[in-house]
């Protein structure tokens, strides 16, 4: 088996802890999470960390909990808890669809949102699920806390705004009334990485309008994991076929999509549009859209 | 580093340099070679084993980040010479050709009996999911975890 | 007394489940050290230099071998298993991304890998040959420029077999021609554990021994005796418990030349166990065969002749596994389970940039790549003739009374019963319940499939005569020794990766000795404890090492019949057996036991002269004939068009293997083929980029079904036993992975028909899947000659939904008609009115060149068209005039096409000039 370069290992106790090993080791110092990316890059030797910082002793940020109109989710959270939350299925059923598909149910129970988060890979499910949802990072620093939104995160592939002595500490959701999430994926095999994917958040009003949208594309070569276009497009209208499928449309044309062994760039920028069109679908039907009244079975 | 862990019940310390895979520790550190490897990319499975209680594939971890844990595998898993009504099952429903992915498979399916002792065949299927095996085209595997939920409770 | 025989659990479990299993990476010896292989990044190099010095300075590196290194010793090259030779490690050039350049030995295997990155390699990039279809072209760089290859342009070997001319004859009074091109793609059979040696070489004693991951313990010992100089009985083979092998544990490979000669110079035990990218980057790739296939038929679909051209990319070494009489293996046994009265069918394999090998992933060397090309061939003609595939199947099939079966490509297949095989597929599928279901899926815009599969297997080779490996016969030997309690020791000379040859061998032994299975131990894999024989693979344990264990069983009891008669004072006459037991004829209470003769056979009874005591008894099988296991599949895959993705619903097989000595074993082993179809069917593929990258070097990449991609398998069973077997058993190990992607492709092709699709190369991902829809023709928009009538050429391009341009609709009717409506020369004529009213001939196609005449296009432009078909992503498109019936002189349209700068592929460029004269 292919097996790491030789690296150094510190736990930390705390976050300021953790801060203060990283400001010590300098920038070839990596935090460790749950390191099912980190550690697979180590063993490929693409990653040559010379330091190691756990943090897995941070129990303090593995939560999942409502406060202050948010979904708070604490950065050590793993997959697997947060697949089986109630209270995060019960707001954002998207993060439940996306849990589901994410690895597989050994990597989920190891791997954390907020590694994957950083690890900022373009194929990563929860960026493009967070990024639908609007949320908030919540970075700690030598200076104390700041709060990035979750579409300025990422600054490219395997690039976040997190700096070198610096880490991520919590996501944070908007809890609003009258949504409905959704996320959809197609892979080549169960476990697999998607060839593409697509989370949609739908916010209606009383009178079913749109008044908020958040479309998330996975792998698709959307910027910032968002089909900003898309969003536009559907504000301020009513949910319908006609309008998921230009939306699915615009979001296509509006991606930059890679060919790789996964598929050839039309058949991926094709997936944007389907697979945008199908998560907007189930995202209405789940905010209260439907037949007859419009509103009416909506996630809790 | 120096690393102390609990491993099938009985206490462990070595110095191990702290890129040491965990699965390269309970093979060649303590010679449990019932735990199996077979990629390079965490996607097959051969190597699960619990830490603590959760199964882990064991080539994604570093053995540091165990120092202190209690570990797992393959041979802790029958109590003395009593098997485990998993192995029992993976025999009685030729649950295993080669016997490579074996042990992994059996660490997970005793996980999921302890989580959830009635499962459906989906169940077992998606359970098993992260975990390759190259034999049986999985059959005979569902039907040995089957086997093992109903023949729980045997004496 | 037959109790022997049935499902019972294996032995080989208690300690596999256990964790008690020795595999290879299990073996640690004292003082042992560990290597690794520096690998060519690059898939065509020249090499300058190889520096090792900062490498060898590591404290903990023993030493660095280089092709230097070996080339003092003559070993800087190994034979291959096709006689060719292979790089050891590289003198001269890498040839493949992934060859071996240095073997680091160190004192841990951290150490070792932190050493390959020390070593500095110097080289010179070469454009690598990676396009099959351009590496005979004359102008593509070599592979092999050492000596001894000039001239061979990347050729390695052209050879056929079948009657050309009498197929050529069948096909030209055909009324139905259909013809595809297809690939078979690069697989790797992957087994969960890799490849691995550990060599303990005894300067003292001169003496070797090798704990190595094969299939074949006793070639490989004769192979590593042949290659280092060591005497051969100076060497013993021990194969442990191996994770799986399925063919890819057959050959010997450089690591483990490596291994021997480290261990030699640093006179400590080397282990060497690659790592996973290793295994799927340059050990025992298979298939890759490239194949333009033809099927004729009357129009009341009778197939009367079958027809391939190959091309097969062997890699940058000539590595095949298969006998040396079958360069092309088995694969002219492609008439498979059809009586084809005419076939024919040749193969030239090249060299290219990539990885050696060529092994037989579970299956008889080839079989599998025929079993697919026919079963594609019939369902697509199925199509042609708009008659069902089953139907046509059972028109087809060889009959049970012509038994012997003589083939005509000549193979002699040994039993069978096809069409009750197909039955009871049939019936156990619901398959009339499943078309219903079909066409009420239809009929809501739901796409599911239903796959028809048959295969026949050609399994356990020998006769020795025919086969061998390296020039050593197939044949294989077999020791029996009965203790004086009445227990008994089997040695055999093939090797378990799984298949329960522990269990099962017992069983054989017990069965013909009137014996427990529990009290016969069968020991396998060491060199120094068995008989000679060649190994396991091509399923040829049971029929061969089974038959030798069985004729050895059956000695033991003639002399149990000698000893029998004096323990009990009668005749040997009057004895039979019966039971389990040497009975006196008439009263059955009188008789002898195994155990008992056992006793007395090595008791002081005085025994005649001539008869020596004991019960021992020792045999070499040659077998007479392959045995030929058959089968039908029913495979059902629902396909969601707009994202491609397909899911395996059902799996449905009969397999015929003759008599089942352990039913619950053999299941297993079809359990397992069947996974790998959905597998190879799927997801399972080794590519490459232009630049010679590897794509598919991990688990990654190259994927293996999981649980939830595999259905719930419903298995049935016939048995026609094998007349000359000696228990009429089969082989049954491979039968599933020949069988079972074709199955799934013909299903996944079934979903597709609404759309117009005939055929995607495996595997068909999302992505394959999608793009065939979408250069299909839209659903219920299959092109049939009545639409073709009197059609323009813009009113076709927008039936298919591609604009109105009407060259792109003309070329898109034209590629179409050329897979799915091409008809023979002679008969049936078609015509189309491709534009403007004008009509044409169809002409014959040549798979995916794409073939038209002026006709087609009046008002268009050669090079229009070529734009056309471009367009719509044909591969190929050559003009040519149409017998001179207008006029045009042949050159013109060629030259034009030719100046359109479209790539022909190279086989096709040669017969169609050919064609055009
Ligand atoms: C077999 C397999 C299949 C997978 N399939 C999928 C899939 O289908 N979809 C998908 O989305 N993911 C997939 N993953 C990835 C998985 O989701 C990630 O491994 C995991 O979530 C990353 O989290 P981690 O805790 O393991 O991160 P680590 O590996 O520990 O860290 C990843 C990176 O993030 C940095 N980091 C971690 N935490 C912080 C922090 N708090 N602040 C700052 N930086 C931090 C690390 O330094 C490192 O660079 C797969 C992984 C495996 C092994
Ligand atoms: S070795 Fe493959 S997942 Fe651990
Ligand atoms: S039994 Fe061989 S890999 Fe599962």
């Amino acid at each position: 088996m292919q097996v790491p370069a030789q690296v150094e290992y510190e736990k930390a106790s705390s976050v300021s802890h953790a801060l203060s090993l990283l400001a010590r080791y300098g920038p070839e110092a990596r935090i460790l999470a749950g390191g099912h990316s980190l550690i697979p890059m180590m063993k490929l030797r693409l990653a040559q960390p010379e330091v190691l910082v756990d943090v897995n002793g941070l129990a303090d940020l593995r939560f999942i909990r409502v406060a202050g109109g948010e979904l708070r989710i604490g950065t050590l959270t793993t997959h697997a808890q947060l697949l089986d939350s109630a209270l995060a299925a019960g707001h954002f059923a998207i993060l439940r669809d996306a849990e589901r598909v994410i690895a597989d149910p050994i990597v989920r129970e190891w791997g954390t949102v907020g590694g994957s988060l950083c690890q900022a890979d373009p194929s990563e499910d929860l960026s493009a699920a967070f990024a639908a949802l609007k949320g908030t990072m919540i970075i700690a620093g030598p200076g104390g806390k700041r709060e990035v939104s979750a579409r300025e995160f990422h600054t490219g592939p395997y690039e976040t705004v997190v700096g070198p002595v610096e880490m991520l500490t919590e996501v944070r959701l908007p809890v609003k009334a009258g949504a409905g999430t959704a996320y959809v994926k197609v892979s080549r095999r169960a476990g697999d990485w998607p060839v593409g994917a697509a989370g949609a958040a739908l916010w209606l009003d009383r009178a079913g309008v749109i008044t908020d949208a958040g479309i998330g594309l996975t792998a698709l070569g959307a910027q910032h994991f968002v089909a900003a276009e898309a969003e536009d497009y559907l504000r301020g209208r009513r949910p319908g076929p006609e309008a998921f499928a230009e939306a699915g449309a615009i979001a296509a044309a509006n991606c930059r999509p890679a060919a790789d062994q996964r598929g050839p760039e039309d058949y991926k920028r094709h997936l944007a549009g389907e697979l945008t069109r199908r998560a907007l679908a189930v995202a209405a039907r789940r905010a209260g859209w439907g037949e007859g009244t419009g509103l009416g079975e909506r996630t809790p | 580093m120096k690393i102390t862990m609990y491993v099938n019940g009985s206490e462990h310390a070595r110095d191990v340099e702290p890129r040491m895979l965990l699965i390269h520790f309970i093979r060649d550190e303590l010679g449990l070679t019932g735990s199996h490897w077979g990629c390079d990319t965490s996607n097959c499975g051969a190597c699960v084993m619990w830490l603590d209680e959760v199964p882990v594939k064991s080539c994604t971890v570093l053995a540091v980040m165990a120092d202190g844990r209690r570990v797992t595998t393959v041979e802790g898993l029958a109590r003395g010479t009593r098997l485990d009504p998993v192995q029992q099952g993976f025999t009685a429903c030729h649950g295993l050709q080669c016997g490579f992915c074996t042990p992994g498979m059996m660490m997970t399916a005793r996980w999921l009996l302890d989580h959830n002792p009635a499962p459906t065949e989906t169940d077992v299927r998606e359970a098993i999911s992260g975990q390759v095996c190259r034999c049986t085209g999985y059959q005979n595997i569902v039907k040995s975890v089957l086997w093992a939920a109903a023949h729980e409770g045997d004496a | 007394m037959s109790e022997a025989y049935g499902p019972r659990p294996r032995k080989e479990d208690a300690r596999l489940i256990r964790g008690q299993g020795k595999f290879i990476d299990d073996i640690s010896l004292p003082g042992m050290l560990h290597a690794a292989i520096l690998r060519s990044p690059l898939a065509h190099a020249r090499i300058i230099d190889i520096d090792t010095t900062a490498a060898l300075a590591h404290p903990k590196v023993t030493t660095v071998l280089t092709g230097e290194d070996l080339a003092a010793r003559g070993l800087a090259w190994m034979p291959t298993l096709s006689g060719d030779v292979q790089a050891v490690l590289a003198t001269d050039k890498a040839r493949f991304q992934g060859q071996e350049l240095a073997f680091v030995v160190a004192a841990d295997k951290y150490a070792a890998r932190d050493a390959l990155e020390l070593i500095s390699v110097d080289a010179e990039p070469l454009t690598p040959v990676m396009d099959v279809s351009v590496a005979t072209s004359g102008d593509a760089p070599l592979v092999r420029d050492e000596e001894g290859f000039a001239g061979s342009g990347n050729r390695i070997f052209d050879w056929s077999a079948g009657d050309e001319a009498a197929t050529e004859a069948a096909f030209a009074r055909a009324d139905v021609v259909v013809t595809a091109d297809m690939t078979y793609p690069r697989i790797h059979p992957a087994p969960l554990e890799t490849c691995g040696a550990v060599a303990d070489y005894d300067p003292v004693e001169g003496r070797l021994t090798m704990w190595v991951t094969t299939q074949a313990p006793h070639a490989h010992r004769t192979l590593y005796a042949m290659l280092t100089g060591l005497p051969e009985h100076k060497i013993r083979v021990i194969s442990p418990d191996l994770g799986g092998g399925f063919g890819g544990k057959v050959p010997v490979y450089p690591g483990y030349l490596c291994a021997i000669v480290a261990s030699m110079t640093t006179g400590r035990p080397v282990k060497w166990v690659e790592d996973r990218s290793e295994n799927l980057m340059s050990t025992a790739f298979a298939r890759d065969f490239h194949m333009h296939g033809e099927i004729a038929a009357t129009s009341d679909g009778r197939i009367t002749g079958l027809r391939a051209r190959i091309l097969a990319d062997h890699g940058a070494f000539n590595a095949v596994a298969q006998p040396t009489k079958y360069p092309g293996g088995f694969f002219h046994i492609f008439t498979s389970s059809y009586d084809i009265p005419a076939a024919y069918c040749s193969i030239t394999a090249v060299y290219t940039n990539k990885a050696p090998g060529g092994v037989a992933y579970s299956c008889s060397i080839r079989v599998a790549e025929a079993v697919y090309l026919v079963e594609r061939l019939v369902d697509m003609l199925a199509g042609r003739l708009d008659m069902d595939p089953a139907e046509l199947r059972s028109r087809n099939l060889i009959r049970p009374e012509q038994f012997p079966y003589t083939s005509a490509t000549g193979w002699e297949y040994d039993s069978g019963d096809y069409p009750r095989a197909l039955a009871l597929a049939l019936s156990l599928s619901d398959y009339e319940g499943l078309r219903r279901e079909q066409a009420e899926k239809r009929a809501r815009g739901e796409y599911m499939g239903i796959g028809i599969s048959l295969f026949t297997e050609a399994v356990g080779a020998g006769p020795r005569k025919h086969m061998d490996i390296v020039g050593l016969g197939m044949a294989d030997g077999a020791d029996l020794r009965v203790h004086p309690t009445g227990t008994a020791v089997l040695g055999v000379s093939v090797q378990t990766q799984g298949q329960g040859h522990e269990t099962t061998f017992a069983q054989l032994v017990a069965h013909e000795l009137g014996l427990d299975p529990d009290d016969v131990e069968v020991v396998h894999g060491d060199t120094d404890r068995t008989p000679f024989g060649l190994g396991t693979y091509g399923s040829r344990s049971t029929p061969v090492s089974g038959a030798a264990a069985v004729v050895a069983a059956r000695r033991v009891r003639e002399r149990a019949r000698i000893i029998a008669a004096l323990m009990l004072e009668v005749a040997e006459a009057d004895l039979e057996w019966l039971d389990g037991a040497w009975r006196v004829r008439g009263d059955y209470a009188a008789g002898a036991g195994i155990v008992e003769i056992a006793r007395a056979a090595h008791s002081s009874l005085d025994l005649p002269d001539g008869v020596d005591g004991h019960l021992d008894a020792s045999a070499v099988y040659n077998p007479p004939n392959l045995t030929f296991p058959f089968g039908a599949y029913v495979c059902v895959t629902d396909v969601d068009p707009a994202t491609g993705s397909v899911v395996v619903r059902r799996f449905i097989a009969v397999d015929d293997c003759g008599v089942r000595i352990n039913p619950m074993i053999v299941e297993g082993q079809i359990h397992r083929g069947l996974a790998d179809g959905v597998g190879i069917a799927l997801m399972q593929a080794i590519t490459f980029d232009a630049a010679g990258n590897c794509l598919s070097g991990s688990f990654m990449d190259y994927l293996l079904p999981t649980a939830l991609e595999v259905p719930s398998l419903e298995l049935g069973a016939t048995v026609t036993p094998s007349p000359h077997h000696p228990v009429g058993a089969k082989g049954i190990g491979e039968s599933a992975t020949v069988g079972s992607p074709a199955a799934v492709v013909n299903s996944v092709m079934d979903a597709l028909a609404p759309f117009g699709v005939v055929h995607a190369d495996m595997p068909l991902t999302p992505a394959v899947v999608w793009g065939a829809i979408s250069r299909g023709l839209g659903p219920g928009r299959r092109l049939g000659r009545r639409d073709l009538r009197r059609r323009s050429g813009d009113a076709l391009a927008r039936d298919q939904g591609r604009g109105e341009d009407p060259a792109l609709g003309v070329a898109l009717a034209v590629a179409d008609l050329s897979e799915q409506q091409v008809d023979g020369g002679g008969g049936d004529r078609v015509e189309v009115g491709a534009d403007r009213g004008q009509w044409r001939d169809e002409v014959r196609g040549l798979g995916d060149v794409v073939e038209a005449n002026h006709a087609d296009v009046v008002g268009h432009s050669p090079a229009a068209l070529v734009q056309g078909a471009q367009d719509a992503e044909r591969q190929v498109v050559v003009g040519r005039e149409d017998r001179g019936d207008l006029g045009h002189p042949g050159e013109d349209l060629a030259g034009a096409v030719a100046r359109g700068g479209v790539p022909v592929r190279r086989h096709h460029r040669r017969d169609l000039r050919a064609r055009l004269g």
